[in-house]
């Protein structure tokens, strides 16, 4: 028999009984729509994870005091090491042709007033540096002076939040604040743009980096920012780091090493787990529609039996009768996956319309495994009534009223 | 043209066995008029099934034209059935949704003739049994008399030597049942084999050859110069 009369004997046979048909078409196109608007919604979150990191920058690397058995998580704030990270540290790190910034921190907390608002933040100790490493956006003003981080000037750069907080809409630069026991004039301050991962920068004050070792009375970097020149750079520069920093601590690697790239890379996998976590579960409902196809088709069968025990009669084998019934098992899950594409992809642009901040990306393996299983499903739950078809007898079938 | 050799067919029911043919031994020569006739459970039906090779026997042989049939495959029982046998049933068999055309088309698509082919021989079957106008009416909107013979149509559409009739008439009126009966007649006039089970007695005096049944032996096998 010809494919296309198989296909057109399948076509009259499934039309014959339309309302049966919709029906499975429905319970297999929400099955494949499911699987699509969800992996829509996984994919679309791990893009978003990721594109926050990028805008963060990968090409960082920070390093903290003593060494850490991790590779993820965010650090900590304060550290302890055997040997002091200091600023020479930093500095000779600057000499690497792999590295193009070099930002030292010390990080602590005391109150920053100005006339009689007071409000405790983070104070960071930094260098000119941390702008061109963390690409922050300013508002209004300068960052730090590009000058030797040694310098302990009474200067400092304030987060939008801060600048808010103390000053409401009045012109903040120019104006002298007091962090802690000292004053510090306002050169600058960061747009409400300046935040990124893990590091909320609106609240809080930037000041010279030996200003902060006055402040809170230490000698030691909380840690160091490092931008290194482009992405293929990056294992050139953790590999000079770790040796400038051995050579200058007398053979000791004590430090930790924490890469964007590998927090993204967790990250990024843990949303692909997430996202085909959803998948497998969208996919139970399509196995729901397989078990509904062949109920009905089982029905089907027994419906049709004296229509069997004719094609038998006229000269069809077991295989041919099994070719019949398994190809309409085929055509409705096919129509229904190929129907169910397109009610998910319209769902997901629904989603992205309704929602606009929430991300949502269609991947394209899903529309290509969501088909495949459809068609599996089709294949696996139609086998059963087509086998039962072909396998009953032509006489008891053409006795059957 | 059909030699049948010791033919047995039991069912078993419960604890007893039916024997539906015992012992059926037949000799069928091409273009026999043979009616087959007897009550209910006599082995009639089987009997015609068996010739058709829808069913097999549990003994026995089955030779058309000197070769064994008994120990084909399925898929060569098959193909046997599309080459060499039509067959009529009581009930028309013809699929609800298909037209007549495409009730008729049916076998020739089975074999996978190409769809020009087919045309044809539909179109000059349908015009030979006076239906050429009715091809495109489905089942339910033709008469008993045109359904059977849109049956009939299909199965000789092949030109299968041997034609197997299961009560042809017995869903008819009188009037169209004559009709059906002359076609048949007809095709047997060309050389045809034709074998027609009925409870007509009627129908069955018309054959040449008037087998009786009871309890799945033959019982009587009369053979008369012409057809009355």
């Amino acid at each position: 028999m010809r494919i296309l009369d198989t296909l057109g004997f399948g076509k009259i046979a499934l039309t014959a009984n339309p309302t049966r048909t919709l029906l499975i078409l429905l319970a297999m196109s929400i099955g494949v729509a499911s699987v699509i608007i969800l992996t829509s919604l996984g994919e679309g979150a791990r893009k978003y994870v990721s594109a926050q990191f990028e805008t963060l920058g990968s090409e960082l690397l920070f390093i903290l005091p003593g060494k850490r058995e991790t590779t993820g998580g965010l650090p900590p704030l304060l550290g302890t090491s055997p040997k002091d990270l200091t600023i020479e540290d930093a500095l000779s790190l600057k000499r690497s042709r792999a590295i193009a910034y070099v930002a030292p921190v010390i990080l602590g907390a005391a109150p920053v007033s100005f006339a009689s608002r007071e409000r405790e933040v983070v104070i960071f100790g930094s260098s000119s540096d941390l702008k061109a490493a963390l690409d922050l956006p300013m508002a209004a003003g300068h960052f730090l002076p590009d000058d030797d981080p040694r310098n302990a000037a009474s200067i400092c750069v304030i987060g939008n939040k801060l600048k808010k907080e103390l000053f409401d809409n009045k012109k903040a630069i120019g104006e002298w604040l007091r962090i802690g026991e000292r004053r510090f004039r306002v050169i600058g301050e960061l747009s409400a743009k300046g935040q990124s991962v893990g590091m909320d920068l609106s609240d809080t004050a930037i000041i010279p980096v030996a200003s902060a070792e006055i402040l809170f009375n230490k000698a030691s970097l909380s840690r160091m920012i490092v931008k290194a020149r482009g992405k293929e750079s990056l294992d050139k520069a953790e590999a000079d780091i770790l040796r400038t920093i051995k050579q200058r601590h007398d053979g000791d690697e004590d430090i930790t090493i924490l890469r964007q790239d590998s927090l993204l890379q967790t990250f990024d996998g843990v949303l692909q787990t997430l996202t085909w976590a959803l998948a497998g579960i969208a996919a139970i409902s399509l196995i729901v529609a397989g078990i509904l196809i062949m109920n009905v088709m089982l029905v089907s069968v027994s419906q049709r039996k004296s229509e069997i025990g004719l094609l038998k009669a006229l000269g069809a084998p077991t295989r041919q009768v099994l070719t019949l019934f398994l190809s309409e098992a085929l055509m409705l899950s096919i129509a229904g996956g190929i129907i169910g594409v397109f009610i998910g992809l319209a769902g997901a642009k629904m989603i992205a319309y309704f929602i606009p901040n929430f991300p949502v990306q269609t991947p394209l393996w899903a529309i290509a495994a969501s088909l495949i299983v459809t068609i599996i499903t089709g294949l696996i739950f139609g086998s059963i009534p087509a086998s039962k078809a072909a396998k009953l007898n032509p006489v008891l079938a053409l006795s059957d009223k | 043209m059909i030699k049948l050799q010791d033919i047995c067919r039991f069912f078993k029911v419960g604890d007893e066995t039916v024997h539906a043919l015992d012992k059926v031994t037949l000799d069928i020569s091409r273009g026999d008029y043979i009616s087959i006739m007897g009550a209910s459970g006599s082995g009639k039906s089987t009997l015609l099934n068996m010739l058709g090779l829808l069913d097999m026997p549990n003994s026995g042989s089955y030779q058309f034209e000197g070769k064994e049939l008994t120990t084909l495959s399925e898929e060569k029982r098959a193909t046997f059935r599309r080459e060499n046998v039509g067959f009529i049933f009581q009930s028309f068999h013809l699929i609800p949704r298909l037209t007549a055309a495409g009730n008729l088309e049916l076998p020739l698509m089975l074999m996978g003739m190409a769809p020009k082919e087919r045309h044809t021989k539909v179109k000059d079957a349908l015009a030979n049994i006076g239906l050429a106008d009715r091809a495109n009416h489905l089942p339910k909107q033709l008469s008993g008399g045109q359904q059977q013979r849109v049956a009939i149509a299909r199965a000789m559409i092949l030109k299968p030597p041997l034609l197997l009739a299961d009560e042809p008439t017995g869903n008819l009126d009188t009037h169209s049942g004559n009709d059906v009966v002359k076609i048949l007649e007809e095709l047997n006039a060309s050389g045809i084999t034709l074998i027609v089970v009925t409870h007509d007695l009627e129908l069955g005096e018309r054959a040449t050859r008037k087998i009786k049944m009871l309890d799945g032996k033959i019982i009587e096998d009369v053979t008369s110069e012409k057809p009355i």
